[in-house]
């Protein structure tokens, strides 16, 4: 079985792990990212190591207006989409982001741009009654938190978002999976404090690949982080407001 | 970027030096930093060539794509990250192989080209630098060029073996071995001494493409050096029983989860497996297969095998001596360790071919013969410096990949063309910007700024 998957906001390290994750099972892959040299290079090493055909274009997830013909494009290339993989997003400096315009910026990446490209990829699979969406959402879009609660808000928001295409296209057979990563050891990773248990992220790649062959709809990776996230859901706001996390 | 401080170390575990960590993860982003840094790829050298105690380490490791394998030609062009565990089997199906390749497949590409590495096949094939047809380097004012023996030769000469000081290795391309099978066709013979071990190194009629003999320290008196020399070349199709002949298995590597103590690997149980091997493996009287895994890469087959040695680490101690020489200084060698009472639990001999033009490469014609010794005491560190002597005796020198204590003195002794590469340094980084504990230690560069 292979297939064609788009991959958005390829060129971060845990998009990278997916994308050969796809590519090692045979599928073919189209890239997109605002950072078309990274692209490049991803798509050779892809092609190099797996023999896939690799397309590669320039996606900017805050350049909505841009999101119709950038699609466009993807099908033609592609000829028939099987899946969708939604793995870019903004961290932002959390202290930067009490400012509006750092906040919006945030918000426009994560949530808006997710929003637009998201139900462009919808429109398309719903009357094929086939296909997949992946969206990685975050644990921070789990629970406001001082530290990250502009991120987590437009995560929140992307999590609640996928839940609610899950329910309009489970009728057409279209699959839509919320992964939820905990620590993975990336760029925005690399170097902060008081983490733990950090997973590499080929091996999330892999996992992510994985779901796909199971039923779950909501999947943490790695998988102890439902746990971790479920204790931190049930603490009682009156304590949770008084936390330093 | 962000970066991350903490104590690192080599795979000798010794010493361990904080540094300052930095790992971009795209390719704009692998660029010099205002203060000194060094670029480490798998941490492999044993000592202290990817440490910059107090100073920036850039970690090369994710930027380790391939970016084009030309499979009628045999050329393969990658990021310096990559490693050769990912490069073999992508090139492998294909009919291809590494020209030349160090004992451990879990090295970057970079590494290979900045400590100028060497494989069972120096005396025909020569060292890495030999098969490198360009490279991309990012100097101390962050321009990349391109070198190679026709383009810039003279940053090129010393940045292969240059231990990552003249620059960042960014890219590598690479000229390949073309292969019939992934199997290796491997003879072993069993000699009772040095001498006699030397003589099937050196008998035309023994030799093939790899040869490398692997030594009981332990042994004494008559049979000081006994060992078995083991040659081998890749098998054709005519020799493997398989319809699909560059395939190989994929094999599960096991990994040594916790340190071992210290006192597990003594004379006496090294004694007790070295008489086991050398009883087993002599018994090889006939050639056999062996796929390459298992023939270049038997210690890869235990990750985390350096925790054998115990928290304090060992030493690996890898010195070169002239042809002329070689056996009087060998004998002198492993006289001195067995007086000691320290044993290796791995010894190893290679031969040596022409000498390449990395003005600080290693290899030099002659032999090479490689020790591990576990860090027991600082006993070890004056033992050592009585074998520097012996070295420098003969004409000799140490592998600065492998190198933890050598002093400064006796490296500038034992790499005549210092000056020389000195001077391309001076020229392309006046400022030192790329410096290193070990460059440091050799008083190749300045104090950390």
């Amino acid at each position: 079985m292979s297939g064609n998957v788009l991959i958005l906001g390829a060129t971060s390290a845990i998009a990278r792990g997916t994308a050969a994750a796809f590519a090692a099972r045979g599928d073919n892959l189209f890239l997109a990212s605002r950072d078309m040299d990274e692209l490049q290079r991803i798509a050779a090493d892809l092609r190099v190591r797996y023999g896939v055909k690799v397309f590669c274009a320039l996606f900017d997830a805050a350049a909505t207006d841009s999101h119709p013909g950038f699609f466009q494009n993807v099908v033609r290339e592609m000829q028939e989409l099987s899946g969708v993989v939604l793995a870019f997003g903004l961290l932002g400096d959390q202290q930067a982001a009490r400012d509006f315009s750092v906040a919006e910026k945030i918000i426009s990446s994560n949530f808006t741009g997710a929003v637009s490209i998201l139900s462009l990829c919808a429109n398309h699979f719903e009357p094929l009654k086939r296909g997949f969406i992946i969206g990685l959402s975050s644990v921070a879009g789990d629970r406001g938190r001082q530290s990250n609660y502009v991120y987590g808000a437009a995560k929140g928001g992307l999590s609640l978002f996928l839940q609610g295409l899950r329910n309009r296209l489970y009728p057409s057979g279209v699959r839509v999976i919320t992964i939820k990563p905990g620590f993975v050891d990336t760029a925005m990773t690399f170097g902060l404090p008081g983490l733990f248990l950090v997973a590499s992220p080929k091996t999330i790649g892999q996992q992510i690949v994985r779901t796909l062959n199971k039923s779950a709809d909501v999947v943490y990776l790695p998988g102890f982080w439902r746990y971790i996230m479920l204790i931190i859901k049930h603490v009682p706001e009156f304590i949770f407001k008084r936390m330093k996390m | 970027m962000p970066t991350l401080t903490k104590p690192i170390s080599g795979w000798g575990r010794y010493p361990l030096q904080t540094c300052e960590l930095e790992r971009p993860e795209r390719y704009a982003d692998l660029r010099p930093t205002t203060t000194t840094l060094i670029a480490r790829g798998q941490g492999r050298s044993y000592g202290d060539a990817s440490l910059n105690e107090n100073g920036r380490v850039i970690l090369t490791e994710r930027l380790d794509r391939m970016l084009e394998l030309d499979a009628k030609q045999g050329i393969l062009k990658a990021e310096a990250g990559v490693t050769l565990a990912d490069i073999l089997p992508v090139i492998v199906k294909q009919g291809w192989f590494l020209p030349v390749t160090p004992g451990t497949k879990f090295v970057s590409l970079g590494g290979c080209v900045a400590a100028d590495v060497h494989g069972k096949n120096h005396h025909h094939e020569g060292a890495f630098a030999e098969h490198v047809l360009s490279l991309v380097l990012i100097l101390a004012d962050g321009s990349h060029i391109n070198c190679s023996a026709t383009e810039h030769a003279d940053i090129f000469w010393a940045t292969v073996g240059g231990m990552g000081l003249t620059g960042i290795i960014a890219e590598v391309t690479i000229k390949l071995l073309p292969i019939m099978t992934a199997q290796m066709m491997v003879q072993h013979h069993a000699a009772k001494n040095l001498k006699q071990l030397f003589q099937m190194l050196q008998d035309p009629a023994l030799d093939d493409q790899y040869s490398v003999a692997w030594i009981d320290c332990l042994a004494s008196g008559n049979e000081l050096g006994r060992g078995i020399a083991m040659f081998a070349h890749h098998a054709g199709t005519s020799d493997v029983h398989n319809s699909t002949p560059l395939t190989s298995k994929h094999k599960r590597s096991r990994s040594l989860p916790f340190n071992l103590p210290a006192w597990l690997l003594n004379p006496l149980s090294i004694s007790l497996f070295n008489k086991i091997y050398y009883w087993k493996e002599a018994r090889k009287k006939r050639p056999f297969l062996s796929d390459y895994d298992s023939y270049f890469y038997p210690l890869d087959a235990l990750a985390n095998w350096n925790r054998m040695y115990g928290k304090r680490g060992f030493v690996q101690y890898q010195c070169v001596l002239p042809e002329a020489t070689a056996l009087e200084g060998l004998t002198a060698l492993l006289k001195e360790l067995s007086a000691s009472r320290r044993s290796s639990f791995l010894a190893v001999l290679k031969r040596f071919g022409a000498q390449g033009k990395g003005l600080l490469s290693f290899p030099m014609p002659g032999y090479t013969l490689a020790l591990d010794l576990p860090i027991r005491n600082k006993g070890l560190f004056s033992l050592l410096d009585k074998l520097d002597n012996i070295v420098l005796q003969h004409g000799g020198r140490v592998y600065l990949a492998k190198d933890a204590r050598v002093s400064d003195e006796s490296f500038k002794n034992m790499y005549p063309r210092y000056e020389e590469w000195l001077k391309i340094k001076n020229k392309i980084d006046p400022a030192h910007r790329f410096s290193s504990s070990l460059s440091r230690r050799l008083n190749i560069t300045g104090s950390v700024k």
